[in-house]
């Protein structure tokens, strides 16, 4: 079944929004006049050359990276120097990082429930229970008590996945989430990406898997030199793709 | 080439090739001139008994330096009756320390039970209270004050070198220029002048009639000093800890102090086991510098004996019975922190 027939309807009130939001490092202009809505259940695929600034991107939405001109809103909430309000978009948002970040000296059950534990107070039973609900779900429970080394690569991201999932966030970052991945494990990383996107799951995913962007993003966003080259649905930006350095981009990783 | 047997064995360690078998018969050759000498001395030869009549005639060691004088050696000045005290706290705290070594006992009864520990041996040690003579703290010494001084200083200062290095690492630049040159102060200090500022210069700048006890000084010295020296190792263990696990739990929306406490000691602290410990074996070691500040710990009593015109003779049997003392501590330190390195590590 496609998943995109799969999902509940979404609702229009945006999650995320981004108005002429700049961000310099030194005299180095990263991401020039980004405006970008996201509402809630949407998934978008943001993809682009190394270096166009699509990773720094989603990482200005939960604050790794500061923008300096321009406006973050999440959850209602003005992305500023204030850190209860950083802090507060953390615990709403999840992120799944290229390199897992898993914690190494925590078993992967103290991995999940650390983040319920310490910021949402959740009692120590009820945070275990939930990170087997979700460890279950990214189908690796009969890991949990072993430490993230002993875990090939697929399971550690999707054992991070399950992590952010265990803080019930209302949006999902994914940060090039297959790419340090051996091929044969992009695909179990994916499945579990997708049965989230049927869950109704907003995501923001930074990726260069166009058969992943094909069957579950609602847009694609392309990007270049830190703008935002070109938005479309799926259908058009892979079949008739208007800038020419989507094209040409589109062409080098289709090959 | 067969590995079966004492032969075996000898091929392939001792005799493969000519270069090695010409090494093993030397070194073989040095022992046999070496090693039965110095059990002799050591042994066959020595003299044990406390009198020490025999020592001037025997020809070999006369450990009766030591067994005429342990009383002195391990309690200093202590009163005589009154040593079984600190004998006492000195046992305590060897067992608590063993109780501890295991990670599984860390619980909270093991915090009060060093609670209850403590007082103990500080009541043992002081007195003055339920019908214990009092005792001034400018009559202990020997073994007590020794580990007093390090097992204290250790602890102490460890805590202190991760605030520094915590706060060496801050983006708030009154505090990150305050722990800089604290830490470069220090370090550019010899231990020597530091605790001769402690004794001898702070005491002129308190107002008058304020003593602060000696010992205390001195401990105070100790651990700023190892502190300075922990916070370093401690900052370079932080800066191998990985970027992405700072972002990690940013992104789960763990405040600063639980990122560090949760997340980035437990591994920037496991890095930096190896170096930790040779810093805490020397300022062990370097606890023997009071002597010049005229506390009587382990080495200071033992010079005192020998000051002795009797024992005037045998200071390398009273030297060396001190070095095996500091030698089975500081075995146990390296060995423990080997037994942590190895509980510890998670295979990544």
């Amino acid at each position: 079944m496609n998943a995109k027939q799969a999902e509940k309807t979404t609702d229009d009130s945006p999650i995320i929004t981004i108005e002429n939001m700049h961000k310099w490092y030194g005299d180095f202009h990263v991401l020039k006049n980004i405006n970008l809505t996201v509402k809630k259940g949407e998934r978008i695929v943001i993809c682009g050359p190394s270096g166009s600034g699509k990773s720094t991107l989603i990482r200005c939405i939960n604050r790794l990276e500061e923008h300096q001109r321009g406006k973050i809103i999440v959850d209602g909430i003005e992305l500023t120097n204030d850190l209860k309000n950083i802090e507060k978009i953390r615990t709403e948002v999840g992120m799944v990082f290229q390199h897992f970040n898993l914690f190494p000296h925590l078993t992967i059950l103290e991995n999940l429930t650390l983040g319920p534990i310490w910021v949402r107070k959740t009692p120590k039973k009820e945070a275990e229970e939930i990170a087997m609900y979700y460890l279950e779900k990214v189908r690796i429970a009969e890991q949990a008590h072993k430490f993230p080394g002993q875990l090939s690569g697929g399971q550690q991201q999707r054992v991070a996945i399950a992590r952010s999932l265990c803080m019930k966030p209302n949006a999902m970052l994914f940060d090039e989430p297959t790419s340090a991945l051996d091929p044969e494990m992009v695909k179990e990383v994916l499945d579990v990406m997708i049965s989230l996107a049927q869950d109704g799951m907003t995501m923001l995913v930074v990726s260069h898997e166009m058969g992943f962007a094909k069957s579950v993003a609602h847009r694609v966003l392309f990007m270049d030199g830190g703008e935002v080259l070109e938005e479309n649905s799926p259908e058009e930006f892979f079949n008739n793709p208007q800038h020419e350095r989507t094209q040409l981009f589109l062409s080098q990783i289709l090959d | 080439m067969t590995n079966i047997g004492i032969i075996g064995w000898m091929k392939a360690n001792l005799f493969n090739g000519w270069f090695n078998s010409a090494l093993t018969l030397l070194v073989a050759y040095l022992l046999w001139l070496s090693v039965p000498p110095l059990v002799d001395w050591a042994l066959v030869n020595s003299s044990w008994l406390p009198s020490g009549e025999q020592c001037t005639a025997g020809e070999g060691a006369c450990w009766s330096v030591v067994t005429a004088n342990i009383r002195f050696i391990l309690f200093g000045f202590y009163p005589h009756d009154l040593q079984w005290r600190p004998l006492l706290a000195v046992v305590i705290l060897i067992a608590l320390l063993f109780y501890s070594q295991n990670r599984n006992h860390w619980r909270k009864s093991l915090f009060y039970a060093w609670m209850v520990g403590l007082f103990t041996m500080g009541l043992l040690l002081k007195g003055g209270l339920f019908g214990f003579a009092s005792v001034e703290s400018n009559l202990w010494g020997g073994l007590p004050l020794t580990l007093l001084l390090s097992v204290f200083g250790l602890t102490a200062a460890y805590p202190v070198g991760v605030i520094l290095a915590l706060g060496r690492q801050s983006e708030m630049p009154i505090i990150k220029s305050f722990c800089v040159v604290y830490i470069e102060l220090i370090r550019g200090v010899p231990l020597i002048s530091l605790l001769f500022m402690s004794s001898v210069v702070f005491p002129l700048f308190l107002p008058e009639g304020l003593v602060i006890n000696k010992i205390l000084r001195a401990q105070v010295a100790i651990i700023l000093f190892t502190a300075a020296y922990i916070a370093e190792v401690v900052r370079g263990g932080l800066q191998g800890v990985n970027k992405g696990q700072y972002e990690a739990a940013d992104s789960l929306g763990l405040n600063y102090l639980q990122t560090m406490r949760l997340i980035i000691l437990p591994q920037a602290l496991k890095i930096v086991i190896p170096p930790s410990v040779s810093i805490l074996i020397s300022a062990f070691k370097d606890t023997s510098l009071v002597v010049i500040i005229a506390l009587y710990d382990l080495l200071k009593t033992t010079q005192t004996t020998l000051s002795d015109p009797k024992w005037m003779g045998y200071s390398a049997e009273a030297y060396i019975f001190v070095a095996l003392i500091y030698f089975v501590c500081c075995f146990f330190m390296s060995n423990y922190s080997r037994r942590l390195e190895r509980e510890l590590d998670t295979g990544l």
